[in-house]
């Protein structure tokens, strides 16, 4: 549908010796050249080689016809301008200077449309990210649409690496060192009315209903016929590019006309991203160097140092990691078990509480009919509030508008009895964590819901196979464990039992993707796979609390690692009792591999009262006006009471570490080993959108394969030498140390 | 010539609804003659000119029902207050009803529903708008600490509810311009539609051209006979309406857009302004009303009521509207004499034209196999418009409807149409009958 008509035009160019262009065109409408990008060979455009080849021949015809006084660069492939650099192009290099030619090209491509004779105007509608965005600033002139789709960032940071074609250099004279940095070191999504505010575009377009065609293409063209007035307007100057500076900024930019300022900035900057990255992360850091070498010593050196950067950040382990997080992210977001049956269009959330109201919160946010039936009015009415403050904060924010509040909140009805539930087509339950309520609920449930209604268990930990053991038809009963806070947590970890159907598993993927979830799909046990991980490593963690080391030094120590939660802070985050419940009943489940700190530790704290942040009391105690929390004196005493001694050979910072960090992987290794995980992709998602596993490591397999199974198999060795069987290393893991050229990811 | 009339529209057993006659007072750009009065004032003048034309006997009137939009806080039923004002039996019932653009539309079907189930035989109905005053009201939190302030029982109390008085509490807050549900200004949505559906500036102008024109031939000839003078306090008699100004289309393209900037197509030159006035009309049963001697002019046959998505299809309830209506009278495009549609903006008009005109447009959006076809210009709002004549939201509604009676009567038809969008993502369309003369 995107075909052009351009034959003539083609014809009429000079010295074509190429192929044909597949990925770029253009026509000469009025003195303007409009460009059109539409990569045939993929649903998004990314900067491949051809689209690069395409449009510097394309470029060189513009600049060679002299009745071309303008020009507009426009994609025609519906939701996408260009989604970045195309990110096989680095993952083939072999080495930094390969990847440095990379960006000098992109650098040199976009130097010349900013110095070109006529002026460029990019027309964007849909992503425009990284390289993509890095072209559209190198346009003299900026139109976008107010899209839904319309998303522009400079991700680059996320994976580990900086912009670099021109971004690092571009970006601070256009928008100012503060703004500048912080979109490249957040890599933050901006839509296009905030880019407008910014000052990253000059122009934006509504979105349009349907008219006589499909409205994205009509939105297309209509992009297209104002990019070209205001083209014509730049050729005759009566459109000019400059922006009338408002008073803020115009101080703004006498203040940091000061190198001294300027100084500060860099500094305050570096010591943010120090704080928030404990140094882990070398890609914002080298986007500081680029910036820095651009404004203080000239573009020459910026664009260098950009490049050079750019080579070295892609060859780190940290840039690999990431990027395999964001392929691994792309694979868990989608269906592998096919299109189920039938849709889900109507659910039920059994009770109303943190999970319960959380999941009912993420199903009408996507306009799925909701019932949330509780066993009180007052837990309904808690759970009620908790939805209704989860989308009037989207509200607050803007992000929705008060009315589409209101219509999403129409989807969700409270009730306490199971009305209305013959007609629902999936039941996620989220009651209180015993078998046996769990099995009441299950039975009551059976009795009201269609044959064709699914019964999901959100569940941490209990294995599905037993809760479905009361069920009479077993393969519709699937597990379903969401994280908290359900609304800010991505992760949505799937169990399936040998008798649940691949329909079922079907719905329960499409449910979750509904929800905007990333999905693991994992095999049932004791725990899954999430728990399972989290398990031995909270117990490890107590044993260091018993040990003497604090609870500020174990966060410290934690987060030093590159976990965003510390220990400690995590127990009060899951709850104290429940830490505890998961403990014990794991520990049964698996026996003294689950050892090691002592379980009593947890329940004198529950006796206490102090059952994490919910009681205002765990390892920390919490209060609403302090920011900084002390360490809870009663749970100090309870450590003391039950204190033992660390075994000095194994108790340095660094092995409190890794005892945490290998009991975690190793956990992980036997989930795979024994088929609980598919594969080591979904096991790497599960630890780090579920868990918090550093993602500077990639999840627990890539960890393994950056750091070596061999070199965590000789500490694990040390560790069980000095505490047992709960160091012992898995089969799978020594056959990884065995072999060095044997990886989890190709 | 007058063409041989086609089959009747009356059906067995239903009572034949028809308008004896239809006034309003002349719509005048707000801010203007009608300045200093007050939304019923206009109401009662409107009514007051039906009751003079038709010498119609007031306790025969069995009830009344009104439409307006921007609500005067003072006589919120209005219908009410301008009846008793204007003379009407005080034993006559009356209420208000809101539809925003179609509110006299609204209060003419609740008539003609009145009448056809025999509960009345003769309703007036009518709409006023008064845009030179609007309700303007104090901030919430100001409103919330005068409330307060009501109920403080000691002086103590009172002070120091005033000592939490800050500048902010002072900010005044208008009435909504922008749709509810959307937070878009009509304009804005016009902007869009006439964009997504291609039409130019130019179209534009060149439409909002022609209303003007046309409205101004109207007025020249003397055919805007559904005009009642109006005498305000203190100033001249009214008796035209004074939005009528044909300009030339390069004047009119030296405007610049006045929703989306610098982009947009939608003006001030090509979008209706605000208006005061008002309007009323009297609709009996056919059998009575030839029983007290009048000569109905026109039956009132089928309408429709539709709604679609506020966002991208605001102001396109015509398209959606006509369809349905003609369906359910058995006629087609073809045998339409007469049309009257409601301007809100030159490009939402051309826009549900094309739409009527895209098979695109009835297949994707409206579910249907083919296009309904668009109204020819030849028979399409030849007296002018809301563009020109003006558009006082409330009245619109009567003006159409009596407006289309008069051309049938004028130009020989025997069917019209009217049609109308209005805020709120919904529209109305009306089948009018001409009366055997």
């Amino acid at each position: 549908n995107n075909s052009f008509n351009m034959n003539g035009i083609l014809l009429g160019s000079v010295g074509v010796n190429r192929q044909t262009r597949t990925h770029v065109n253009y026509e000469v409408k009025d003195n303007v050249a409009v460009i059109r990008i539409n990569d045939p060979t993929s649903k998004v455009n990314t900067l491949t080689r051809q689209l690069q080849d395409d449009m510097m021949e394309v470029l060189n015809e513009v600049w060679g016809n002299s009745a071309v006084k303008s020009a507009v660069i426009i994609s025609t492939k519906p939701g996408c301008f260009i989604a970045g650099a195309n990110i096989d192009m680095i993952k083939v290099c072999k080495s930094a200077e390969e990847v440095s030619k990379l960006s000098k090209e992109g650098q040199m491509m976009f130097e010349k449309i900013e110095k070109s004779p006529i002026p460029f105007v990019a027309a964007v509608n849909g992503t425009c990210m990284g390289g993509g965005l890095e072209f559209a600033i190198a346009c003299h002139y900026r139109v976008a649409t107010k899209s839904k789709k319309t998303v522009m960032a400079l991700p680059e940071v996320m994976l580990g690496l900086l912009p670099g074609a021109g971004g690092t250099q571009r970006m601070p004279k256009m928008l100012g060192l503060p703004t500048a940095f912080d979109v490249m070191l957040t890599g933050r999504s901006i839509r296009a009315d905030k880019a407008k505010k910014m000052g990253l575009v000059h122009h934006v377009i509504d979105p349009l209903g349907p008219g006589v065609k499909d409205p994205e293409e009509r939105l297309i063209e209509y992009l297209e016929e104002v990019a070209v007035g205001v083209a014509k307007g730049l050729a005759k100057k009566t459109v000019t590019v400059e922006k009338k500076k408002g008073l803020m900024q115009k101080v703004q930019d006498a203040v940091l006309g000061i190198p001294l300022v300027r100084n500060q900035v860099y500094k305050t900057v570096t010591q943010k991203v120090m704080k928030q990255t404990k140094g882990l992360y070398p890609a914002p850091l080298s986007i500081i160097e680029a910036v820095q070498a651009g404004v203080e010593k000239g573009p020459a050196e910026g664009y260098h140092v950009e490049a050079v950067n750019f080579g070295k950040l892609a060859m780190t382990p940290e840039s690999r990691a990431l990027i395999g997080l964001y392929q691994g992210q792309v694979a868990c977001k989608k269906n592998n078990f096919g299109k189920p049956e039938r849709e889900v269009k109507s659910l039920a959330v059994l009770g109303a509480g943190l999970m319960g109201a959380g999941i009912a919160q993420v199903t009408v946010d996507k306009g799925v009919a909701t019932i949330l039936k509780d066993t009180t009015t007052e837990g309904l009415a808690r759970g009620h509030d908790q939805v209704y403050k989860g989308l009037n904060d989207k509200a607050k924010k803007k992000s929705i508008t008060t009315f589409e509040r209101d219509m999403t909140l129409s989807f969700l009805k409270g009730q306490l009895d199971y009305s209305g539930f013959e007609k629902v087509d999936m039941v996620i339950e989220a009651v209180f964590e015993d078998l046996s309520i769990k099995h009441k609920v299950l039975k009551e449930v059976e009795a009201v819901i269609p044959p064709h209604c699914i019964f999901a268990s959100n569940t941490s930990a209990l294995p599905i196979r037993e809760i479905a053991a009361a069920s009479k038809r077993p393969e519709k009963v699937i597990g379903m464990h969401y994280f908290s806070p359900v609304d800010k947590m991505q992760l949505l970890e799937i169990i399936t039992t040998d008798k649940t159907s691949k329909d079922t598993t079907a719905s329960a993927v499409a449910v979750g993707l509904k929800q905007g979830k990333v999905i693991i799909v994992v095999g049932d046990g004791p725990g899954f796979y999430t728990t399972r991980c989290l398990a031995p490593t909270l117990v490890e963690g107590i044993r260091i609390l018993q040990e003497g080391v604090g609870p500020k030094k174990l966060d410290s120590l934690t987060t030093g690692f590159g976990f965003p939660v510390g220990v400690s802070t995590l127990i009060d985050e899951v709850g104290v009792d429940v830490a505890a419940h998961v403990a014990e009943d794991l520990g049964k489940a698996f026996g003294s591999r689950f050892g090691g700190g002592n379980v009593d530790v947890l329940k004198t704290m529950i006796q206490k009262g102090f059952k994490g942040r919910k009681s205002g009391k765990g390892c920390y105690v919490y209060s609403a006006k302090k920011k900084d929390k002390q360490v809870n004196s009663g749970t100090e005493e309870i450590l003391k009471a039950f204190k033992l001694t660390a075994p000095p050979a194994v108790s340095g910072d660094e092995d409190v570490q890794y005892r945490l960090v290998s009991r975690f992987v190793n956990e992980a290794a036997l989930c795979l080993q024994e088929g609980i995980l598919a594969d080591p992709v979904q096991g790497d998602i599960g630890a780090v959108f579920g868990l918090g596993f550093p993602p500077c490591l990639g999840g627990p397999f890539r960890f393994l394969d950056s750091f070596g199974a061999d070199k965590l198999v000789q500490k694990m060795k040390r560790y069980e030498d000095a505490y047992g069987n709960q160091f012992t290393p898995c089969q799978l893991l020594l056959d990884y140390a065995k072999d060095p050229s044997k990886k989890f990811h190709k | 010539a007058l063409k041989p009339l086609g089959k009747t529209l009356s059906k067995p057993g239903v009572r034949n609804v028809v308008l004896v006659e239809g006034v309003r007072t002349p719509f005048l750009q707000a801010g203007t003659t009608y300045a200093d009065l007050m939304a019923h004032d206009l109401a009662r003048g409107a009514l007051q000119g039906l009751l003079n034309r038709t010498a119609f006997p007031k306790e025969a009137v069995d009830y009344i029902v009104y439409g307006t939009v921007i609500q005067e806080v003072k006589t919120s039923n209005v219908a009410r207050e301008a009846a008793l004002g204007a003379g009407f039996s005080d034993k006559t019932p009356a209420h208000t009803v809101t539809m925003a653009c179609i509110s006299s539309n609204q209060a003419m079907t609740t008539a003609v529903g009145l009448v056809a189930s025999g509960q009345c035989d003769a309703v007036v109905a009518g709409g006023v708008e008064f845009m030179s005053d609007v309700p303007i009201r104090h901030s919430r939190k100001m409103r919330k600490m005068m409330l307060s302030l009501n109920r403080a029982r000691t002086l103590g109390a009172r002070l120091s509810l005033l000592g939490s008085l800050r500048l902010s509490h002072l900010v005044p807050e208008l009435p909504a311009v922008s749709e509810f549900s959307t937070a878009e200004m009509m304009g804005h949505s016009a902007d869009r539609l006439a964009a997504a559906f291609g039409i130019s500036r130019l179209d534009q102008d060149e439409f909002a051209l022609r209303s003007h024109v046309l409205a101004k031939k109207a007025q020249d000839e003397g055919l805007l006979t559904d005009i009642v003078d109006f005498k305000v306090p203190g100033k001249d008699i009214v008796s035209k309406d004074n939005g009528i100004r044909p300009s030339t289309m390069e004047q009119m393209s030296k405007l610049k857009p006045a929703f989306i900037k610098p982009h947009g197509t939608v003006t001030a030159a090509n979008s209706s302004y605000l208006t005061d006035g008002a309007s009323a009309v009297l609709i009996m049963s056919e059998e009575k009303a030839l029983a007290m001697g009048y000569k109905p002019k026109a039956y009132l046959r089928d309408f429709v009521y539709v709604s679609q998505d506020p966002k991208d299809q605001l102001l396109l309830g015509p398209t959606y509207a006509i369809p349905k209506v003609l369906e359910r009278s058995g006629l087609t495009l073809a045998d339409i004499d007469a049309f009257e549609f409601h301007e809100a903006f030159a490009g939402q008009v051309l826009a549900n034209l094309t739409a009527m005109e895209s098979d695109w447009f009835a297949q994707n959006c409206m579910g249907r196999k083919a296009k309904v076809g668009a109204p020819p210009m030849e028979k399409f709002n030849l007296w002018g418009g809301s563009l020109s004549l003006g558009h006082p939201f409330a009245a619109t509604g009567c003006r159409l409807v009596t407006m289309v009676a008069h051309r049938l009567k004028k130009e020989g038809g025997q069917y019209g149409l009217v049609a109308a969008c209005a805020a709120g993502g919904q529209g109305h369309a009306m089948l009018v009958e001409a009366c055997p003369q």
